[in-house]
C-alpha cells in the first residue's frame, strides 16, 4: 500500500480499500499452487511450465543439433532421431510457447482491464493442471517400446499411423491441450468482455489485450478442428476406419488440409500475442505513445481472418488445381499488408521517440528486425511456383524458426523481462539481461540464417544425415545452435537472481515512460488488485487520446 | 460492481463453448464430406470420375470415329502388397464416346490367398470429369489365390464433350492389400 506513489494517485485511493486482505495468500504448497484460483499464481504455473518445456524441447534441439553438427550417422538412430525432431517441435508449440503466452494473459490481462481476477477461477486452475498431465503423457512415448512419434509434428497419415500404439498417448495427450488451450481461451474471452473496469472501453484496451482477444477466438475456432483430425487418425490407426486410408477409399490428402485448417491459425495464436507484447515495450521505451493504435488493432484482426483461407501454401507440392494454387498464393502475400502496417506502425513508434535501450526494448527491436527477415522468407515461400523448389527443405525450417524464435521466444522474454519487476518486486540485473540478448541474438542468427542456404541449396529437412556439400553451414547451424540454447541458461539465472536474491526493490511505475493499469499498482503485484474496480480514463492508457 | 461485471459469464461460456463444439464437428463431419464434394467437382482423386450402368445410348465407333483420344494406363501397387500389376497395353487410341476395354493383369506372388483393392485416378483433373468407367476391377475387392495370375478387364468410355485440347488422358491405379471385408465396403 504504501508503494503506491504519488503520480497514481488517481487510482490508489480505489486500490487502498483492499489493502488490508491483500496478502492473504493460501498456506502451504498445495492449497497455495495446486488449489489456487488466483490469476496471478496461475499466471506464475504457466510460465514456469514453459520454462521447464522450453528447456526440454530446447534439448532435444541439441540432439538434433549434434547429430546434424557433421555428415553421417554419429550419435543417434535415424527413428530417435525422427522422434527428436517430432517432440521437439509438438513440445515448442504446445509446451512452451502456448502455454508462455496464456501465462502472461493470465497474469497480465486482468492487471491491465482493472479485474480482480479471471472471470472463471477454478476452470483456470483446470485448465493449467491438465498440462502436465499431457506432457507427461506425451513426454512417456519415449519410454515405451513402439517409441515416440517419428512423423514430424504435423502427423502427416500414412506416416503417423505406422507408430505403434504409444500413438493413443500422443492423440490423448493432444486432446488434453486442446482442451486445455480451448478453456484457456473461454476465460480470457469472457475477461476482457465482462470484467473490465469502467472506463476501460474496447478502443482503450492495451494491444496485449486486443491481440489476445482475437488469439482466443482463433483458438476457440481451430483447436477442435485439431482434434477432429487427431480422432480420425485415432480412429484409422485402432478402430478400422478409412478417413485417410486409400485402401479403404480415403484420402491422406485429407488430413493436410484439415490438419493445415488448424495449422496456420495456429502459427497466428502463436505470434499475435507477440505482436501485443512488443506494442507495449516499444512506446514505454521510446516514450511515445503507440503509433497507429487503431490501425494495429484492426490490423490484428485482418491477420487473424485471412489466417483462415491460407492453409494450403502448407501443401503447393500435393497437386491441387492451378486455380487452387493462385488463390492461396494471392491470399497468403495478402497477409503481408496487415503485417507491414503493424511493422511500419513499430519503426514510426521509435521515430524520433527518446529512446532508452533496457533489456526488454533490446529484445523487442530484435524481434521487429529479425521478425520481418522472416516474414520477408514467408513471402518468397508464398510464391507457388519457388515454392515446388524450397518445399520440405532447410529454407522452410530456417523461415518459421525465424518467426518463431527471434519472432516469438524473443518477445516472451521482452515480457519477461518488462514484468518481472512487476511479478517479484524486485529489478532483475540489467548487465546480465544484456549479455543475455546480445549472446541470443548473435547465436540466433548463426543457428538459423544459414540454413536459408542449406534450403536453397536443396538440403530436405527431418534426416538425420545429409550430403557432405552440406557440411559446413550445418557445422555453422549447429555452433550457434548450442551457443543459444547455453545463453537461455542466462535467463534462468537472471529470472532467480531477480527474484530471490535481487536487493533492489521495484517502484510501482518500474519504467518511467510506462503507462497503463498495470503500473499503477504496488511492485510486486499484491495477491489481490483491483478488489474495487479503477475508473479508467484516456490518459491512463498507452496510447494516449481515445480513437 | 464485481457481481454486475461476473454477470453474463455463464451465458458468454455457453456460446464459447458451443462454438467450440461446432468447429469439432465441422473438422469430422463437415470437412470429409466438403472435400469430396471439391474433389468432385474439380475432377481431383476418384471421387471426380464418373460411373455409369451402360455404355451410352447410341453410342458406336463408328459415329464420333472422326476424333480420337490416346488413354494410357498406368498401375502402381503399395508396398504392403506382394502382387505384380500392370496393363497388358501401355495405352490406347480411344474413339471419344465408343465404349472400350482395357486388359490389367495381377499376380500373386505369395502362397497364401491374398485380398486387394485398387484405388484410381485420372489425369489431367480438368478431364476426369469426361471420363465414365462402366466396369472395373476397382470397384469390388479382389481376392488371388496364392500364386494365381488373373487378367482384369475395364471397361469405359470418354464423353463426346471431351475439351478440343485435351488428346492425352492417364488412368491410373494404386493396388493396396485389403484384409477386411468391411473395408471395401466403406471403401464404395
Amino acid at each position: 500500500m504504501s508503494s503506491i506513489t504519488g503520480e497514481d494517485v488517481t487510482i490508489g485511493h480505489d486500490d487502498a480499500h483492499g489493502h488490508d486482505d491483500h496478502d492473504h495468500k493460501p498456506e502451504g504448497f498445495l492449497a497455495r499452487w495446486v488449489f489456487t484460483t488466483n490469476h496471478k499464481d496461475i499466471g506464475t504455473l504457466y510460465l514456469v511450465f514453459a520454462l521447464l518445456m522450453f528447456f526440454i524441447g530446447g534439448s532435444m534441439a541439441m540432439v538434433i543439433r549434434a547429430e546434424l553438427f557433421m555428415p553421417g550417422l554419429q550419435l543417434v538412430e535415424p527413428d530417435f532421431f525422427n522422434q527428436m525432431t517430432t517432440m521437439h517441435a509438438l513440445i515448442m508449440v504446445f509446451g512452451a510457447v502456448m502455454p508462455a503466452w496464456v501465462g502472461f494473459a493470465n497474469w497480465m490481462i486482468p492487471l491491465m482491464v482493472g479485474a480482480p481476477d479471471m472471470a472463471l477461477p477454478r476452470m483456470n486452475n483446470w485448465s493449467f493442471w491438465i498440462l502436465p498431465f499431457a506432457f507427461t503423457m506425451l513426454l512417456s512415448t519415449l519410454f515405451m517400446d513402439s517409441g515416440g512419434p517419428a512423423a514430424g509434428w504435423t502427423l502427416y497419415p500414412p506416416l503417423s499411423l505406422q507408430t505403434g500404439d504409444s500413438f493413443a498417448f500422443v492423440v490423448f495427450s493432444v486432446h488434453m491441450m486442446g482442451i486445455s488451450s480451448i478453456m484457456g481461451a473461454i476465460n480470457i474471452i469472457a475477461t476482457i468482455l465482462n470484467m473490465r473496469a469502467p472506463g476501460m472501453t474496447l478502443l482503450r484496451m492495451p494491444l496485449f489485450v486486443w491481440t489476445w482477444l482475437i488469439t482466443a477466438y482463433l483458438l476457440i475456432a481451430v483447436m477442435p478442428v485439431l482434434a477432429g483430425a487427431v480422432t480420425m487418425l485415432l480412429t484409422d490407426h485402432f478402430f478400422g476406419t478409412s478417413f485417410f486410408n486409400a485402401a479403404g477409399g480415403g484420402d491422406p490428402v485429407m488430413f493436410q488440409h484439415i490438419f493445415w485448417f488448424f495449422g496456420h491459425p495456429e502459427v497466428y495464436i502463436m505470434i499475435l500475442p507477440a505482436f501485443g507484447v512488443v506494442s507495449e515495450i516499444l512506446p514505454t521505451f521510446s516514450r511515445k505513445p503507440l503509433f497507429g493504435y487503431a490501425a494495429m488493432v484492426y490490423a490484428t484482426a485482418s491477420i487473424a481472418f485471412l489466417s483462415f483461407i491460407v492453409w494450403a501454401h502448407h501443401m503447393f507440392t500435393v497437386g491441387m488445381p492451378l486455380e487452387g494454387e493462385l488463390f492461396f498464393m494471392y491470399a497468403t502475400m495478402l497477409i503481408a499488408v496487415p503485417t507491414g502496417v503493424k511493422v511500419f506502425n513499430w519503426v514510426s513508434t521509435m521515430w524520433k521517440g527518446s529512446m532508452t535501450f533496457e533489456t526488454p526494448m533490446l529484445f523487442a527491436i530484435g524481434f521487429v528486425v529479425l521478425f520481418t527477415i522472416g516474414g520477408l522468407s514467408g513471402l518468397m515461400l508464398a510464391i507457388t511456383a519457388s515454392d515446388l523448389q524450397y518445399h520440405d527443405t532447410y529454407f522452410v525450417v530456417a523461415h518459421f524458426h525465424y518467426v518463431l524464435v527471434p519472432g516469438a521466444v524473443f518477445t516472451l522474454m521482452a515480457g519477461a523481462y518488462y514484468w518481472l519487476p512487476k511479478w517479484s518486486g524486485n529489478m532483475y540485473s540489467e548487465r546480465w539481461g544484456k549479455i543475455h540478448f546480445w549472446l541470443s541474438t548473435i547465436s540466433v542468427n548463426v543457428l538459423f540464417f544459414p540454413q536459408h542456404y542449406l534450403g536453397l541449396a536443396g538440403m530436405p529437412r527431418r534426416i538425420p544425415d545429409y550430403a557432405p556439400q552440406f557440411a559446413d553451414f550445418n557445422m555453422w547451424s549447429s555452433l550457434g545452435g548450442f551457443a543459444f540454447g547455453a545463453s537461455q541458461l542466462i535467463f534462468v539465472g537472471v529470472v532467480i537472481h531477480c527474484v530471490f536474491f535481487s536487493k533492489v526493490k521495484a517502484t510501482a511505475r518500474v519504467w518511467e515512460g510506462a503507462k497503463g493499469l498495470e503500473w499503477t499498482v504496488p511492485s510486486p503485484a499484491p495477491h489481490h488488485t483491483f478488489t474495487h474496480p479503477p475508473t479508467v480514463t484516456a490518459s491512463m492508457v498507452a496510447h494516449g487520446e481515445d480513437h | 460492481m464485481m457481481d454486475k461485471r461476473r454477470g453474463d459469464n455463464g451465458r458468454l461460456v455457453l456460446k464459447l463453448l458451443g462454438v467450440a463444439v461446432a468447429m469439432f464437428g465441422f473438422g469430422v463431419f463437415v470437412m470429409p464430406p466438403l472435400y469430396t464434394t471439391f474433389c468432385e467437382l474439380t475432377g481431383l482423386n476418384q471421387a471426380g470420375i464418373k460411373r455409369a450402368k451402360a455404355t451410352p445410348e447410341g453410342a458406336s465407333g463408328e459415329a464420333t470415329a472422326a476424333r480420337t483420344v490416346k488413354v494410357r494406363f498406368d498401375a502402381n501397387t503399395n508396398s504392403a502388397l506382394d502382387w505384380d500389376f500392370g496393363p497388358l497395353e501401355r495405352s490406347l487410341e480411344v474413339p471419344v464416346g465408343a465404349p472400350a476395354e482395357a486388359l490389367y493383369f495381377a499376380h500373386n506372388r505369395e502362397d497364401a490367398d491374398v485380398a486387394g483393392m485398387a484405388t484410381f485416378n485420372v489425369a489431367p483433373p480438368s478431364a476426369a470429369r469426361y471420363f465414365v468407367k462402366v466396369e472395373c476391377f476397382c470397384f469390388s475387392r479382389q481376392v488371388l489365390a496364392g500364386g494365381e495370375r488373373r487378367e482384369m478387364p475395364v471397361y469405359f468410355f470418354v464423353q463426346p464433350d471431351l475439351p478440343e485440347d485435351v488428346e492425352e488422358l492417364t488412368l491410373s491405379y494404386t493396388f493396396f492389400r485389403n484384409d477386411d471385408p468391411e473395408l471395401a465396403q466403406n471403401a464404395r
